[in-house]
């Protein structure tokens, strides 16, 4: 057990640290947090600029633009990045879902044709997974392909795909096998989005941005190189898909949760809220559960080095970081009573947190919902009986 | 970074909880439990065969069996003898030994290092001390106590031979009869003075013992949990096993996640306090909170989850949740502990 870098890891984070502090100016850190709208083409630029400097896919495949480096160099970036509050590299589906199932699964000519754009921020991805009908119960996705010749045909409607109104591909879960039951006879395309039948329509959410969209699929034709996996095995294909998705990102979402809770201690305090005893109790004891958690992910991440499996501690982290995100966000805008209400200009930091706050609903729900986490966490890990 | 135990340090638990799984099966703690004594003496010789009382340990290895120990809930004075006399006085004693801090000057190891109550003075004989010293851990089994007295105007440690003076322990009931507390009741008693800081003794003791009582913690919250589950799979109820319901399961998945959370923050705080590391303060502080809430809760929802059994004495589960509450209430609470963090996050 030892928690310092090694000669390698210190040398790779002070790399990265001077990098950072080169190409973000100078008070990037101290500035007052904005409200997290996206701008789409400095994100691309920023990506590029990650890309180009070998700070994206530090755990790919060299072949395909990244640095094959072990996980635990991933941490170290993520820790720096949310330390400084470095923008985020432009894709996140692409990064934390779509490669890591194309490197698992995808052929050599998927591999080609996709990681190196994932990683430069060329190629945007989306997830067609939920359907008005399959959310948590993903296995009875309905949205069919009918294999013709060397295409499939696709057809239905998909739900919440963020990033799809941007996205240049999708990875989609269909139904091939008609009338199959289940998990059995479904297939897993990479879809160009920009084919003919793909109408991609906006959903306004919670917090009034337009994050995530409809997606209808009416005759869209796919060549059957698309299919990752074996056609009719897309259910196994896609479980990778949720393991990085629910998995990886752990790491990263806690490593920005430490950001926000620096800026939970700066809002109490310019607030005055700092020096009441019952707020510092509630600050104190989300101190804890971030702590909780940050080394609960290291303790992963040695499991994942050292057996080459992802622990079962992994699957809290998802779990436990969306709902002491949002304690700590409800707590924020708590401190700031009632001008909590306001909003945009003239509130506290532009209304950050209201924003935040509001955001955060959605954490117990994307991603899988805490109640199938639990589940999950109740039937695999503790090898309980199933729910029914 | 390397957050795993060694081989050898694995090697290290297996043994012991093969140990501890055969000499201490739930039927044998509980009758120890509920008899007089509260543990069988017998045990101090084959700890000190086993390697348990090595100096050689470090902390770390001390942790893995602070965390057995709390899975087997040992009934015996060694986290007194390591955790408390031992590491005020640099290293674990021949005897079973524990540490006096507390009397009606002094609640906590911190105000025990400012100011006790119970007096030390000197006459041609040596050392003599006088005062009652309270809440004094597995009094009743040990040999040797290490005592906070006041010297003229500062605190120093004595130790007192409690196997000659057995007319000063007075053993109390505790609700963990596991680990009972008891008085010692010193009236000019013979003690021998310490030569040690004891301030920084004390915070010594305080680090360590929290570190430890958290690696406790992590061993008994997966102790309860354990039986909760196992019950959850084979009670049934409405022609299901009741592990199925929801209303049990996602309890025992929140068990599950609090332990995980409060059992990396036991160890990094045992590996910190091994380093000495700038962050050892808030590190031990962390996983007291953690430790107390995931054991604490551990337990009370794995009685939930036994429905009408979990809340009988007959059932081992009691003497966990209130092993679990020992751990909570050692040295303050977890609010004190959340106020020292507060204090390290907000000034
Ligand atoms: C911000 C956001 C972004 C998203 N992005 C994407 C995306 O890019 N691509 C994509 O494919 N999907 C995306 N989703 C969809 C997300 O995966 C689903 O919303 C989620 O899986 C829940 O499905 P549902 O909305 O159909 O709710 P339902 O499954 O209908 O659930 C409703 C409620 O019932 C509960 N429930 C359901 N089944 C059980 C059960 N077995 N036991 C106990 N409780 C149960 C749920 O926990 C929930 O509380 C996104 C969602 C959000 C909020």
């Amino acid at each position: 057990m030892d928690f310092r870098d090694s000669p390698d890891e210190a040398e790779f984070r002070s790399e990265l640290r001077s990098w950072l502090a080169a190409e973000l100016p100078p008070d990037w850190g101290e500035r007052e947090p904005h409200v997290g709208r996206w701008d789409f083409e400095a994100a691309r630029r920023w990506t590029r600029n990650l890309f180009d400097a070998g700070y994206a896919g530090l755990t790919w495949p060299t072949e395909y633009g990244g640095r094959g480096l072990s996980p635990t160099y991933q941490g170290i970036y993520l820790e720096e990045t949310a330390r400084i509050d470095a923008p985020d590299h432009i894709g996140v589906i692409g990064l934390g879902m779509a490669g890591p199932t194309i490197i698992a699964h995808g052929t050599p000519e998927q591999k080609e044709t996709h990681l190196r754009g994932i990683l430069s921020g060329e190629t945007i991805f989306c997830q067609g997974f939920s359907e008005p009908g399959s959310g948590s119960d993903l296995a009875s996705v309905r949205t069919r392909s009918e294999r013709e010749g060397d295409e499939f045909v696709v057809n239905g409607q998909k739900v919440w795909s963020s990033y799809a109104h941007v996205a240049d591909y999708c990875i989609l879960l269909t139904r091939s096998e008609a009338g199959s039951q289940k998990h059995r006879g479904l297939t897993y395309l990479l879809v160009d989005m920009h084919s003919e039948g793909v109408e991609v329509r906006p959903l306004r959410q919670i917090t009034g941005d337009p994050e995530f969209n409809e997606v209808f699929l009416t005759d869209v034709r796919v060549p059957v190189s698309n299919v990752v996996g074996e056609v009719g095995g897309g259910w196994g294909v896609a479980m990778t898909t949720l393991l990085h998705e629910r998995g990886t990102l752990g790491f990263a979402l806690t490593a920005r949760l430490d950001a926000l809770f620096r800026r939970l201690v700066s809002t109490a305090q310019k607030t005055g809220a700092a020096s009441d005893p019952l707020v510092r109790d509630r600050i104190a004891d989300l101190y804890v559960d971030l702590q909780g958690l940050r080394f609960t992910n290291y303790r992963s991440l040695t499991a994942l080095m050292k057996t080459g499996v992802p622990g079962p501690e992994g699957s809290v982290a998802k779990l436990h970081w969306s709902e002491a995100n949002q304690r700590l966000t409800s707590l924020a805008r708590e401190l700031l009573g009632a001008d909590g209400q306001l909003d945009g200009e003239g509130a506290f930091w532009n209304g950050y947190w209201q924003y935040q706050q509001l955001r955060s609903r959605g954490n117990t729900i994307e991603a899988g919902t805490s109640e199938i986490l639990r589940n999950i966490v109740a039937e695999r890990v503790l090898g309980l009986p199933r729910s029914r | 970074m390397d957050f795993a135990f060694s081989e050898e340090q694995e090697m290290l638990r297996a043994a012991a909880r093969e140990w501890l799984a055969d000499r201490y099966p739930a039927d044998r703690v509980a009758t120890l439990a509920d008899g007089d004594e509260g543990w069988d003496p017998g045990v101090w010789k084959e700890l000190t065969e086993l390697g348990w009382l090595d100096p050689e340990l470090d902390l770390l290895e001390q942790a893995v069996l602070a965390e057995e120990a709390g899975y087997a809930l040992l009934p015996a004075p060694w986290f007194s003898s390591v955790a408390l006399a031992g590491a005020a006085v640099g290293g674990p004693p021949s005897r079973p030994a524990t540490l006096a801090w507390a009397d009606d000057a002094a609640r906590t190891l911190r105000e025990a290092a400012n100011t006790v109550s119970c007096r030390a003075d000197d006459d041609v004989d040596g050392w003599r001390l006088t005062g009652v010293k309270r809440a004094v851990p597995d009094v009743g089994a040990a040999a040797i106590a290490v005592v906070a007295a006041r010297e003229h105007d500062r605190v120093t440690l004595f130790r007192v031979d409690l196997a000659d003076h057995p007319e000063v322990v007075h053993p109390l009931s505790t609700v963990d009869r596991t680990r009972r507390l008891g008085e010692l009741r010193l009236d000019g008693t013979p003690a021998e003075r310490l030569d040690l800081d004891a301030g920084v003794a004390l915070r010594t003791v305080r680090r360590r013992a929290l570190a430890l009582l958290a690696c406790e913690a992590a061993g008994l919250t997966q102790r309860a949990l354990d039986l909760a589950v196992e019950h959850a799979k084979t009670r049934t109820q409405f022609e299901r096993p009741i592990g199925s319901y929801q209303g049990v399961s996602h309890r025992l998945a929140n068990v599950y996640t609090a332990l995980a959370l409060a059992r990396s923050l036991a160890y990094r705080a045992a590996w910190c306090v091994a380093e000495d590391d700038p962050a050892q303060d808030e590190a031990v502080a962390s996983a007291a909170v953690a430790a107390a809430r995931a054991a604490v809760g551990g337990c009370e929802n794995a009685i939930q989850s036994m429905g009408g059994i979990g809340f009988t004495w007959d059932h081992p589960l009691h003497r966990y949740y209130k092993r679990a509450q020992w751990i909570a209430s050692f040295d303050g609470s977890p609010s004190r502990h959340r106020a020292e963090l507060a204090d390290l996050v907000l000034g």
